[in-house]
């Protein structure tokens, strides 16, 4: 079963370069011979408070908010990444998350050892990437740049190369992070069809995006963060209604109109 | 995968960790191995000079100190050499372990891997140095034969007790080091220091029965230091000499001990990793 449960979730995270001022502080303090313990403490950030989620097999969920709510904390926290610094996290099911496009990938090296490493990374075994990547070079139409060290590549070429590797994969929980841009118009419009493949074939989906188009296309749910908490979490167009202020379907009708 | 606070002090979480890691073989064996292609990318000769800088190092030491300690060649070079070889790993470990979570930081923070996976990975690629070292050392077998019988395959498991140190060494000192910045530079400091510690460029057991007693004295205070022991186990099979057993003996008894420590503070500790580096 594929399921991700969140009780009283917080993440905190201690912030150790503040401190080194702190610290001489408490040097030049101890001289004094007077030091309370909060000096001592090393500064927090609390990402996340108390968060309570649950997220059932064929769940489709946007996670929208502004820059700094908490959002990819929070993919985080529902990939394993950070375990919480209290209350309790379960993801049962192979996560494969999709944050940054640039991850484990080598410039040094070709695009074809490129493909093989980013598909370990996200869990594929060396037989499964093997026989995927020839589709995957066809559908990022690199040809025989493909043999080329990945520094020759312009960031279009790197991101068609990221996602035809990260839409190859057989995910249970797929954690996306919008990280999607630099493409040209005619490949995205290849790339959203193979995302929405990667999607109906993905146990769950927990996609974080300011794209209203590809949310109202992949998600059914959202999620809607503010100051690291869950401000709302229910359908989709009721979310993006409060979280915007407006209703985005009327926008379109409106439009059309 | 359950993560929770309250059983983030589960020993099972530690076990687990290492267990799953292990089980991604075939990702930090693909990484170990493009980690040397990568260091030698567009070299001509590529991961050959691994072999030929240690074979340089080892000759040139040897004729050196041959010639200081008033030893024959024969003696001096194939001692340097292995010493040299066994060195190059287990400092290894240790300078890279300090390192191993900071490094992976981009990795850790943006994929649920055990961190285990990185450790591995840098075992791997200290193994995979090491073969490659192993060239010069059969090479010098051609030139210098040693006196090597059965008890000399005793050198693979005393290679393989130097790995299992290394994972542990690695993992301990990753975690610390990541949290500690500080002790980066002082586990540097330290390892060059123990270098000249060691009996690699000088021969132990010539202090040790030396015709002066103070030197004989000052001699077995090198017992003290552990890493006498681990080359011990190793270079003594390699060059056909007779089997210390008490030097096994340490090395087993720091080898349970280093783990159960390390496993304790992966219990405490592993989940911190992602927040520390």
């Amino acid at each position: 079963m594929v399921r991700i449960e969140t009780r009283q979730a917080s993440v905190d995270f201690p912030i150790f370069d503040a401190k080194t001022r702190s610290l001489k502080k408490a040097v030049l303090g101890m001289v004094g011979g007077n030091i309370s313990s909060d000096d001592r403490k090393v500064p927090v950030i609390q990402a996340l408070h108390d968060i309570d989620i649950t997220i059932e097999e064929g769940d489709r969920v946007a996670l929208v908010g502004h820059n700094g709510a908490g959002k990819s904390t929070l993919l985080r926290l529902l990939s394993g990444i950070y375990a919480p610094t209290s209350g309790s996290a379960h993801i049962e099911g192979r996560v494969a998350p999709v944050f940054d496009l640039g991850v484990g990938m080598d410039p040094e090296i070709s695009g074809y050892e490129n493909i093989m490493i980013r598909g370990l990374f996200l869990g594929m075994t060396r037989k499964q990437m093997e026989s995927r990547v020839d589709e995957i070079a066809d559908f990022t139409e690199l040809g025989d740049f493909l043999a080329m060290p990945l520094r020759t590549y312009s960031t279009g070429m790197r991101v068609r190369l990221a996602l035809g590797v990260v839409t190859s994969i057989d995910p249970e929980i797929l954690l996306f992070d919008e990280g999607i841009g630099a493409v040209d118009a005619a490949f995205l419009e290849k790339a959203r069809d193979r995302l929405e493949e990667l999607v109906k074939r993905a146990g769950l989906l927990v996609f974080a995006s300011h794209s209203d188009e590809f949310l109202r296309r992949l998600c059914t749910s959202a999620i809607w963060m503010e100051h690291g908490r869950v401000k709302l979490r229910g359908d989709l167009r009721e979310v993006l209604t409060a979280y915007k202020g407006r209703d985005p379907w009327l926008d379109d009708a409106a439009s059309r109109a | 995968m359950a993560v929770t606070a309250s059983s983030n002090a589960a020993w099972a979480g530690a076990r687990k960790d290492l267990v799953a890691g292990w089980r991604s073989r075939e990702l930090w064996a693909h990484l170990g191995w493009q980690d040397i292609r990568q260091r030698y990318r567009r070299s001509v000769l590529g991961p050959i000079w691994i072999t030929i800088s240690m074979a340089v190092t080892a000759v040139a030491l040897g004729i050196l100190y041959a010639g200081l300690f008033g030893n024959p060649l024969e003696q001096q070079l194939p001692y340097i050499l292995v010493g040299f070889i066994v060195w190059a790993f287990i400092s290894g470990c240790i300078l890279e372990g300090a390192d191993v979570f900071i490094k992976n930081e981009g990795l850790i923070k943006h994929l649920p891997a055990p961190i285990s996976v990185h450790v591995y990975r840098l075992v791997w690629r200290q193994t995979l140095l090491f073969a490659h070292n192993l060239i010069v050392y059969a090479v010098m077998l051609m030139i210098f034969p040693q006196p090597l019988d059965w008890s000399s395959l005793l050198a693979f498991p005393a290679f393989a007790l130097l790995a299992v140190n290394g994972a542990w060494i690695a993992l301990l000192f990753g975690m610390a080091s990541s949290r500690f910045r500080d002790l980066n530079p002082i586990v540097g400091s330290v390892v060059q220091l123990t270098f000249f510690l060691t009996p690699i460029v000088w021969i132990y057991e010539d202090f040790l029965n030396s015709d002066n007693p103070t030197i004989a004295e000052r001699a077995r205070l090198a017992e003290i230091n552990p890493v006498l022991h681990y080359i011990e186990i190793i270079r003594r099979p390699m060059l056909g000499q007779e089997t210390v057993w008490h030097h096994w003996a340490v090395v087993v008894v720091i080898t349970l001990v280093g783990w159960a420590v390390t496993l304790w503070a992966m219990r405490r500790y592993r989940t911190r990793v992602p927040y520390w580096v």
